[in-house]
């Protein structure tokens, strides 16, 4: 812990770091001194040199960063997928690798096309956590399959169909059900709303935040909407320079003078979807009504 | 939920405890009152399980029974649905419990539904679809396979009018990978079968003093059945396989999609090039089959037979005429092109998903050693008079 400390007083503008915590808040994912190093033919390649992050319980933070910076690694890292070449990474207090069989208790993935399993049913893709504990009685995997699977905005009459009958924004929602069947408290996405419309993709974040309102997520995901950006994080972590630049809200990073921050979010598409956060939109997550209303469902 | 539950100091310290519900009588009424951690991490271990599906069971759903479940430290779906379950799908006449648990229950009263009932096929039904279904997908089977043997032969000649814009890079490639990549394995199959073969003829040929004779039947056997049959098993295989997923991959990633729209023909530049390289690699590889078979019976023959090498080798051009070798030859050719005609078939079928791969490459292997084996035995009777030494 003592490196810990001797980091914060550093004078690197770090708008978002610890500043909302409050003394209750608590950490779900502490990632320090990271080091992602990948070997190859011409040397090695440096991705992360000494992270750190921490993500606090409830929030909803969004790592951006350009291709190469190492956003789904973190992602896979926190997963326990991939091990950090140096540094630590803990969920939960725990190290990522140490989650056996109940590990989907712990943490839920979307992956970025779903990874549905083509051989089961959509039904048994929701249920496979849970049968494989190999001790509940089918009727109540399968009660609690259907509980998910309407959760998600889904009717009942598509649990026998195969993920290869579904469309794009289905098997999304139908995966969001797999990560959620064991309730984790925390949730990681890989770029949710990549391949759908964007009347699909407003579906899905309406979806994601009464999620999170709902059932009290922890979410971490990685996205190039910046739509989808602005609406749901309540943080956004910044990856440059093979480290975290600024970690806050969307207004704390803007003012960020970083030159990829500036080329991201000021120049261009970034420009438009800034337009719509002037006008004094607040992300919704962070002002929604808790409990009550049914899911944002989903009609096609 | 007007008058005051009862709440025991006891229950109140189950905090991480394992889920439980506990009956106690206050004011007059029977109240089951749950704690402990009713999640899905709390239930998985096999005691906790046992343990609470027993609790649950001697405490049966009654009108006058009341619940509380405010000792409850954790409640998840899992363990909300488990409670509504064995309520039997409804509310109890009476419950106490915290705001929060109750949302939980509320989302897994909302969305508890049954499932829509899958009626399972009849027997009739399914024979039914089984043979129709069959029928006609053996006659598509015919239909697309005739198709692409003709589009074969459109491409050959559109070849033959501009050799020089040929797919021959591609060829030179393919050749190699199911060619001379194939050699080591083939050989050592050979070697070992020619072994096989030699020492369970000799022990019969001994008991008629014909020792002489295994020559024949090692150089007739091997030479005009086993080579091009073992080499072609071995190259569906091991090629056959690899060219539907191949091809399978590529369709699987829209990747034949992106060739026709550049107006290249996949017919002319996957399937042509597969099938040519296969049908001058098969008869190779049949010939170098039947030479590494021959060597293991040599072999074998010297040490069991005390048959020289020497006089094997004077002898085998006398026993076996040479038109079994263009038999053979021209066999394996058939072969190749049969080998990668059905792998192209079955890659070009693939559906873009990941089960469809799989299927695809097996039927291909499997369709294609059953041609193997079929056409052989058509060989075998169109030259039932030919080769042999009267």
């Amino acid at each position: 812990m003592s490196e810990a400390e001797s980091a914060l007083p550093s004078s690197e503008p770090r708008a978002g770091v610890g500043a909302d915590a409050s003394p209750d808040a608590e950490v779900v994912v502490e990632i320090r001194k990271l080091w992602t190093v990948f070997g190859s033919l011409d040397g090695e390649q440096v991705v992360h040199r000494d992270l750190d992050l921490s993500i606090q319980r409830g929030e909803i933070l969004s790592l951006v960063g350009g291709s190469g910076t190492g956003k789904s690694v973190l992602l896979r890292q926190i997963l326990g997928l991939e091990e950090p070449a140096r540094g630590s990474v803990r969920v939960l207090g725990q190290p990522p690798t140490h989650m056996s069989v109940t590990g989907a208790a712990n943490v839920g993935m979307l992956f970025q096309h779903g990874a549905l399993f083509s051989a089961f049913s959509v039904l048994d893709n929701i249920a496979f956590p849970l049968r494989e504990l190999k001790l509940l009685p089918d009727d109540l995997i399968r009660d609690a399959a259907l509980v998910k699977l309407q959760m998600v905005g889904l009717g009942p009459e598509h649990a026998s169909k195969s993920p290869a009958d579904l469309s794009g924004g289905m098997i999304k929602r139908v995966a969001l059900a797999r990560a959620l069947i064991m309730d984790p408290p925390l949730l990681l996405l890989d770029e949710p709303t990549a391949g759908l419309d964007p009347e699909g993709a407003d579906s899905f974040c309406d979806l994601l935040r009464w999620l999170h309102r709902e059932l009290g997520l922890t979410v971490v995901m990685v996205t190039h909407d910046l739509d989808t950006l602005f609406d749901l994080s309540t943080r956004i972590a910044v990856l440059a320079d093979q480290r975290v630049i600024v970690c806050g809200t969307a207004r704390d990073v803007i003012a960020h003078p970083h030159p990829f921050i500036h080329e991201y979010f000021l120049v261009g598409r970034g420009r438009r979807a800034m337009e719509a956060l002037h006008e004094g939109v607040t992300p919704p997550a962070a002002v929604g009504q808790p409990g009550g209303g049914p899911p944002p469902s989903f009609e096609r | 939920m007007s008058t005051a539950p009862p709440l025991t100091a006891d229950a109140q310290d189950a905090d991480g405890a394992l889920p439980r519900v506990d009956l106690r009588e206050q004011d007059g009424r029977e109240w089951a009152v749950a704690s402990g951690r009713w999640t899905v991490l709390g239930m998985c271990t096999p005691s906790a399980w046992e343990a609470l599906s027993v609790n649950l069971q001697v405490l049966p759903v009654r009108e006058d029974r009341a619940w509380d479940l405010r000792p409850i430290a954790q409640l998840d779906h899992i363990g909300a649905q488990l409670l509504w379950d064995h309520w039997g799908q409804a509310w109890p006449a009476r419950l106490e419990m915290a705001a929060r648990h109750k949302a939980v229950l509320d989302q897994v009263a909302q969305y508890t539904t049954v499932a829509p009932p899958e009626t399972p096929a009849s027997l009739v039904d399914r024979f039914y679809h089984f043979a129709h279904g069959g029928l006609r997908n053996g006659m598509h089977v015919a239909q697309d396979f005739l198709r692409l043997i003709g589009q074969l032969a459109l491409d050959l000649g559109r070849l033959i009018r501009a050799p020089q814009r040929g797919p021959w890079r591609d060829f030179s490639g393919q050749l190699y990978q199911f060619g001379a990549t194939a050699l080591p394995i083939t050989a050592l199959v050979g070697l070992l079968i020619g072994v096989v073969l030699a020492y369970l003829t000799s022990q019969q040929l001994r008991l008629y003093g014909a020792e002489t004779f295994i020559v024949n039947i090692l150089g007739l056997s091997l030479i005009r059945e086993l080579g091009p049959v073992l080499g072609a098993v071995l190259i569906a295989g091991r090629s056959g396989s690899a060219i539907t997923a191949q091809i399978g991959v590529m369709r699987v990633t829209e990747e034949l999609d992106a060739m026709r729209v550049m107006g290249i023909p996949p017919g002319f530049r996957l399937v042509m090039p597969r099938v040519m390289a296969l049908a001058i690699a098969m008869p190779l590889i049949s010939m170098w089959t039947s030479i590494a078979a021959l060597v293991g019976g040599m072999v074998a023959a010297d040490l069991s037979l005390d048959i020289s090498p020497s006089y094997f080798i004077s002898a085998l051009p006398r026993v076996v005429p040479i038109i079994n070798l263009w038999i053979a030859t021209s066999k394996s050719a058939v072969f190749g092109v049969l080998i990668a005609l059905i792998g192209c078939y079955f890659g070009m079928k693939v559906k873009p998903n990941t089960e469809s791969l799989g299927r695809g490459t097996t039927a291909s292997v499997v369709a294609s050693i059953t041609m193997v084996i079929v056409v052989d035995a058509l060989f075998a009777v169109m030259f039932k008079g030919v080769g042999f030494r009267s």
